[in-house]
């Protein structure tokens, strides 16, 4: 903390430096100090239990996959960590990494010569977007795969600054926004998280990329569900990862699902009103076509999935 | 003769032919030659390699696609601390390219820049970083021109040039092969089936990115240590942009990291590098980031392919049309070869009586496209499996018995003139359909499983010469030392397929030693016999014919000794494990150390030289030199695959292959060779696409040039068909290269038989067969 | 500004000057002169450059070279017991797991440490294990096999 202070807007927080190396070696990030807080004790908090779970953001993606409380009382914050990358990477990468995870965009992902050949990007070094050029805005796209899931979880974020402590929901650090994807001020560390109890919840994570492992999202969901005794959904969480700059709730979607029963129709209707928000960019690997149609599709398969319904609905063609 | 030696780990080769002395070595499973260096870290590759006083090479790229290259001022990169040297397209002002017929580059651009990501000025600097530096401190200025991006761009009227010289917009070549009475064959025909189909252009992505040493020494020597497949083309460019006599510049191949026909032309860091050492007085190495490495490219061709077949009613063809349109790229490469690849094989491996194909390639502004594996054959095979895969449906036949029905026969001349030897394909698809149960399977699967077949056919090593000349293609030499230690000198480039092996394999055998009695010099053009490289699949038939021939001499004079002192005549003896003895009295024997000290005194040094040339094939017409082999491989595939049809997700989850590969001298090699083929082509067919965006590559990494991983990749079911050539070294043909192509067009007609759509492009990505889905669905929902 | 650092590699301390920038995988190669460690892209894509750092694989490119400092490093050169290559090595060598051998050093690691930790893994979690290292050559089939031939005959739990 003292060492960010000292060298100001120059430094950067490096975790497991996954994201943050690679950025460095495109020149994207070009911090002139790196602050490593990897085996900062502050970040390492780990209690997981029934009643909950405090999680420090240093905890390793590896360990989020693998640690059996986790995979039992939070089995969809295993499964999105899973999902991640490689094993080598999340033998590394941290949770704090993976919420403070830059925005994507394959202008921006690639090496200094080739943004110069563009001529760069409103993300970095040039006023204009090449994805939409007479916009204001950038649209690069929040990639995180824990991230939804954490938000549907309901977790609550521990941010530090100096002295200053505050915890606030997890969903309400983030904006719409490529170029300043979180309102976290500089100078402020996330601590780690708060889960509140899964009892009731039911939650899924679903995720789509080309291969099984390296990649990114193309579209991520995580769902989370409570029903009540007789099966009628009281409460619903959808949350989109990679079709916009932030994680996305699909409220339309939830609303519709919230006072009746999960059936077929209702998770199809859900489907289509998340098909309908669902405004991914052409700035990821894949299609707007192709990964507008699989936001539908991994939601209905996440909500059968929590109805035990047949996983797959083959729409017979 | 199919010989499955997938079950058996130390399999044996299949049947001897009969009066065949029985194999010691070849057929054996055995660890690669450097098998000790590789797996433990110390085989040192070319970035590896460091000398004393070393410095780093860097190369300025354009940012432009196309442009004109107005003025560079290096003044100020100059001045840097640390910067050495720093070169410019006039530095090296002579052009240079791998066919004599299209020398059309400069290792760094002069007045026009034709890709983005050409190379037009290069630095050699104290470290990377200072190098990075300096380039970045050039300062170039172009005026950009309009992009040329596509086939359609490059072949409109309005389109400018990228070359001034080509006459018709941007078409660098076209060519017209007509062999027999093609509307006599149409006329034939019951009847005519015509198609379109698109290959998208992909690259090679070896694991190893390209590197370079040179070391310019203070007698004027050159040597250049490189990651190539072809060193004695590199020899040759070098001698003539750097404007030296040849003997004056030695060529090194260490240990190559993959390169899959990415590594078989010279490039721009490898010229580069000398010209920066003798400058500095440095050793300078250049090693290329993986950025640069699919800017070098050279890889799949885009083709538009159109394709028309007269067929009979049991499905023989009478005549067969076909085009091809090769997106080139920047600049020549090997492309008017791959033009002519494009067209040459295609009268194999069914009978065609009557065939005419048409060819072009364009220049566009990307960088330019040559060889990958299958070079050239790879986008019509794909195009004529799926075509034939629905002339088999609409004629009520079963595509593989079709297929069986109208092959080749072996000892047959095709209708342009190409020479067939062995050929085991009707072997290779009996194992095919065994192996996957195909006829249980094809067309009655569930909807969104199926199963798809289809076949293909290689050379065994281009039977005509890059440059044209008369003297072999390739040559070796052996000699061997008091101690019964064989060192082999051969000019082949190992560049993972496993060259090395096969050479120690074939000369092991040829003179009965144990593979450990064997040391190897190859990859060296100063030390070692030429060899023209690692294309074309013609290491292993003609390298190891060279081998084999040199080490038959030597084998004669052992004999001669060992006869004499043995006291039998030659025709009894035999010789294996190093100890040469009586067939019919295993007793008499006289080991292999103690023959060589008797021949030496006898004949003096041993040594020996082989040679090969491929017998002249090439037929009597124009273009006829592309095409020919000593020898053709063939191969079978079936892909079973799944697709979900609500996510348009393609699943393969097994592939089944059979490949004659004439004789598999080492057969773990040879599955590895068959095992990785199977998988490029499933990813070609899948996944992988070299795509552009404004101008620029839009993936140049491999985190969005999406290579396959080991939880994504298929199932591979491997049978080696062994057809024992009569001209290749022990029976062996080629393995590297062939068993790729099939698994395209498999995949293809897999998806077919899943879905009911036949798609016509490749990769068939996800976006693809959702898109074809829905119309399919819309179209129903309309009739309704 | 180079300083001095202790690195543990492959059991033995050795004392390196290097900048505090560097990555580890240019620290082995460029400093240590370990080339065995690969590269083949820099920014954690391909797995070419794995080793393990306090047994874990991890990208080499991707870590600071002062943060291994304290820490345990393997790489591909230390796996052969005084010049005996292990069983793994030797595996590979026998199934043909490597052709090029340009990605051999890092799945050797990944798969080191896999065995270490599952003497008896199954073959889905042999890929799962070596999801993160690329190979172009071998269509991974024969790098399982090796993995599997190495975990019969006990490579892993000597450990
Ligand atoms: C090939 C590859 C594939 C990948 N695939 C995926 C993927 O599929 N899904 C995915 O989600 N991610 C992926 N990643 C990204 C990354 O590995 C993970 O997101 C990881 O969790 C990042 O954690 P880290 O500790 O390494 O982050 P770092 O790189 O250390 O940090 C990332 C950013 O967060 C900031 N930061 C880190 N910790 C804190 C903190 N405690 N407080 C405030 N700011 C902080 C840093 O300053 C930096 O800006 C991939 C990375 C690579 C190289
Ligand atoms: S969305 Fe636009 S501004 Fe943002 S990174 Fe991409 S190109 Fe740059
Ligand atoms: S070099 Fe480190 S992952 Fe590719
Ligand atoms: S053996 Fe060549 S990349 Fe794996």
């Amino acid at each position: 903390m003292a060492l960010l202070a000292e060298h100001g807007t120059d430094a950067m927080l490096m975790a497991g430096g996954t994201d943050l190396l690679p950025n460095i070696k495109h020149r994207v990030a070009t911090p002139e100090h790196v602050v490593s807080i990897r085996d900062l004790p502050e970040l390492q908090g780990f209690e997981v239990s029934e009643h909950g779970a405090t999680l420090g953001a240093g905890t390793r993606l590896s360990r989020l996959e693998h640690d059996p409380q986790i995979r039992r009382v939070y089995p969809a914050l295993a499964e999105s960590a899973s999902l991640i990358s490689v094993p080598q990477v999340r033998a590394v990468g941290t949770l704090g990494g993976n919420i403070c995870l830059d925005t994507r965009c394959n202008y921006y992902n690639q090496s200094y010569e080739w943004r110069q050949a563009i001529g760069f990007c409103m993300k970095r070094d040039s006023p204009i977007c090449r994805v939409a050029p007479g916009g204001d805005r950038c649209w690069a796209v929040a990639s995180a795969d824990t991230v939804p899931v954490l938000i549907a979880l309901r977790a609550d974020v521990e941010v530090v600054s100096g002295h200053q402590e505050r915890v606030l929901p997890l969903e309400a650090i983030y904006q719409d926004d490529g170029l300043e994807p979180t309102t976290l001020t500089f100078g402020e560390i996330v601590q780690g998280i708060k889960i509140p109890p899964p009892h009731g919840y039911v939650t899924v994570y679903q995720k789509f990329r080309l291969r099984q492992s390296f990649d990114f999202p193309l579209v991520g969901i995580a769902v989370s569900i409570r029903s009540d005794i007789s099966g009628i959904v009281a409460e619903a969480r959808i949350v989109m990862t990679a079709v916009a700059s932030y994680p996305e709730r699909a409220e339309p979607a939830e609303r519709l699902l919230v006072g009746a029963p999960l059936t077929e129709e209702s998770i199809l209707a859900a489907g289509n009103a998340v098909f309908r928000q669902a405004k991914p960019m052409d700035n990821t690997a894949g299609t707007i076509f192709h990964r507008k149609r699989m936001a539908r599709i991994l939601v209905e398969r996440a909500l059968r999935r929590i109805a035990q319904l047949p996983e797959t609905m083959q729409r017979v063609s | 003769m199919s010989t499955d030696i997938t079950e058996e780990p130390t399999g044996q080769a299949g049947d001897r032919p009969p009066g065949r002395r029985s194999f010691s070595v070849v057929g054996k499973r055995s660890r690669k030659y450097d098998w000790h260096a590789k797996l433990t870290g110390q085989a040192k590759y070319a970035d590896d390699l460091s000398l004393p006083r070393m410095i780093y090479g860097r190369l300025l790229r354009s940012p432009h696609p196309h442009a004109r290259l107005l003025r560079i001022d290096t003044r100020k990169a100059g001045a840097l601390p640390g910067v050495f040297a720093i070169l410019t397209g006039q530095d090296l002002p002579t052009k240079y390219g791998i066919l004599p017929s299209s020398q059309d580059e400069n290792a760094l651009a002069i007045e026009r820049v034709r890709y983005m990501g050409e190379p037009v000025a290069a630095v050699a600097a104290i470290d990377e970083w200072t190098a990075e530096e300096a380039c970045r401190a050039i300062e170039v200025l172009y005026e950009p021109l309009p992009p040329v991006m596509s086939i359609d761009e490059a072949l409109a009227d309005e389109t400018p040039k990228i070359h001034d010289w080509t006459r018709d917009r941007n078409i660098q070549k076209e060519v017209l092969l007509e062999f027999g009475d093609l509307e006599a064959g149409f006329a034939e025909a019951d009847y005519i089936f015509e198609d379109e189909y698109f290959f998208e252009g992909n690259t090679h992505v070896p694991m190893e990115n390209h590197a370079v040493v040179a070391d310019w020494a203070a007698n004027g020597h050159v040597t250049v240590w490189s990651s190539t497949q072809t060193p004695h083309y590199l020899h040759r460019e070098l001698a003539k942009v750097l404007e030296l006599p040849p003997s004056r510049i030695r060529v090194i191949v260490p240990p190559v990291g993959g390169g899959f026909g990415g590594k078989s032309e010279a490039f721009s860091h490898e010229i580069v590098a000398p010209v920066l050492s003798r400058l500095s007085g440095h050793p300078v190495k250049i090693c290329l980031s993986r950025e640069e490495v699919f800017y070098c490219h050279r890889g799949r061709h885009p083709v538009k392919m159109w394709i028309r077949t007269g067929v009979k009613g049991d499905g023989t063809i009478t005549a067969m049309d076909f085009s091809s349109t090769l997106d080139g790229g920047a600049y020549g490469s090997y492309g008017i070869a791959t033009t002519y690849y494009t067209g040459a094989l295609n009268t194999l491996p069914y009978e065609v009586p009557r065939y005419r194909f048409r060819g072009r390639r364009v220049f566009t502004n990307k960088p330019p496209c040559g060889p990958k594996r299958g070079h050239g054959t790879v986008q019509p095979r794909f195009a004529i499996e799926a075509h034939l895969d629905r002339v088999a449906e609409n004629l009520g036949l079963d595509p593989a018995a079709m297929r069986g029905h109208i092959l080749v026969k072996p000892n047959t001349w095709t209708i342009n003139h190409l020479r067939v030897t062995s050929c085991g394909l009707g072997d290779a698809i009996e194992a095919v359909i065994e192996r996957s149960d195909w006829t249980r399977k094809h067309g009655r699967m569930r909807h969104g499983q199926g199963i798809g077949l289809a076949c293909s056919v290689y050379l065994s090593g281009a039977g005509l010469p890059i440059y044209w000349n008369p003297m072999p293609h390739s040559g070796a030499q052996i000699k061997i030392d008091r101690g019964g230690g064989v060192t082999v000198y051969c000019g082949t480039s190992d560049i993972g397929q496993d060259s090395d092996s096969m050479l120690a394999c074939v000369v092991a055998e040829e003179l009965g030693v144990d593979l450990d009695a064997i040391h190897l010099v190859t990859g060296d053009t100063s030390l070692a016999p030429v060899d023209l490289g690692s294309y074309s699949s013609r290491v292993t038939f003609m390298a190891g014919n060279a081998a084999r021939q040199a080490a038959a001499q030597l084998r004669a004079r052992l004999m001669d000794v060992a006869a004499e002192t043995l006291e039998v005549p030659t025709d009894r003896l035999a010789a294996a494990g190093g100890i040469i003895f009586d067939r019919q009295d295993t007793a008499r024997q006289l080991p292999f150390d103690e023959a060589a000290r008797l021949a030496e005194a006898r004949f003096g040094t041993l040594g020996a030289v082989g040679s090969y040339t491929p017998p002249r094939l090439a037929g009597p017409y124009k273009g006829s030199g592309v095409g020919p082999s000593p020898a053709y491989s063939f191969t079978c595939a079936a892909a079973e695959v799944e697709v979900d049809t609500e996510t348009g997700e393609l699943r393969v989850r097994k592939i089944w292959v059979a490949h004659d590969l004439g004789r598999a001298l080492n057969p773990t090699v040879c599955e590895g060779q068959i095992e990785g083929g199977v998988y490029m082509g499933w990813a070609e067919a899948t996944i992988e696409e070299q795509v552009f965006r404004k101008g620029l590559h839009k993936q140049p990494s491999l985190l969005e040039y999406k290579i396959p991983a080991a939880q994504d990749t298929p199932d591979i079911d491997t049978v080696m068909i062994e057809s024992d050539d009569p001209e290749g070294p022990f029976g062996a043909k080629e393995v590297g290269q062939g068993p790729l192509a099939p698994v395209i067009p498999a995949v293809t007609n897999a998806v077919y038989d899943a879905i009911g759509i036949r798609l016509t492009s490749t990769p068939i990505t996800p976006d693809k067969i959702l898109h074809v889905l829905e119309a399919r669905r819309k179209r129903a929902s309309a009739a309704v | 500004m180079k300083a001095l650092h202790d690195l543990r590699v492959n059991g033995e301390t050795v004392q390196v000057a290097f900048e505090p920038y560097k990555t580890l995988l240019e620290v082995l190669r460029e400093d240590l002169n370990l080339t065995g460690t690969k590269h083949g892209c820099e920014l954690g894509e391909c797995g070419a450059c794995t080793v393990l750092i306090d047994g874990e694989p991890v990208m080499s490119c991707l870590y600071l070279g002062v943060e291994a400092e304290g820490r345990d490093i393997e790489t591909v050169e230390g796996l052969a017991d005084r010049g005996e290559p292990s069983l793994l090595q030797h595996a590979f060598a026998e199934t043909g797991g490597a052709q090029c051998g340009y990605c051999t050093p890092g799945f050797l690691m990944s798969a080191t440490a896999l065995l270490r930790r599952n003497p008896e893994p199954s073959r889905d979690e042999i890929k799962q294990a070596l999801s993160g290292n690329l190979c172009r050559c071998t269509g991974y089939i024969k790098i399982f096999d090796a993995v599997e031939l190495a975990a019969r005959r006990g490579e892993g739990r000597e450990h």
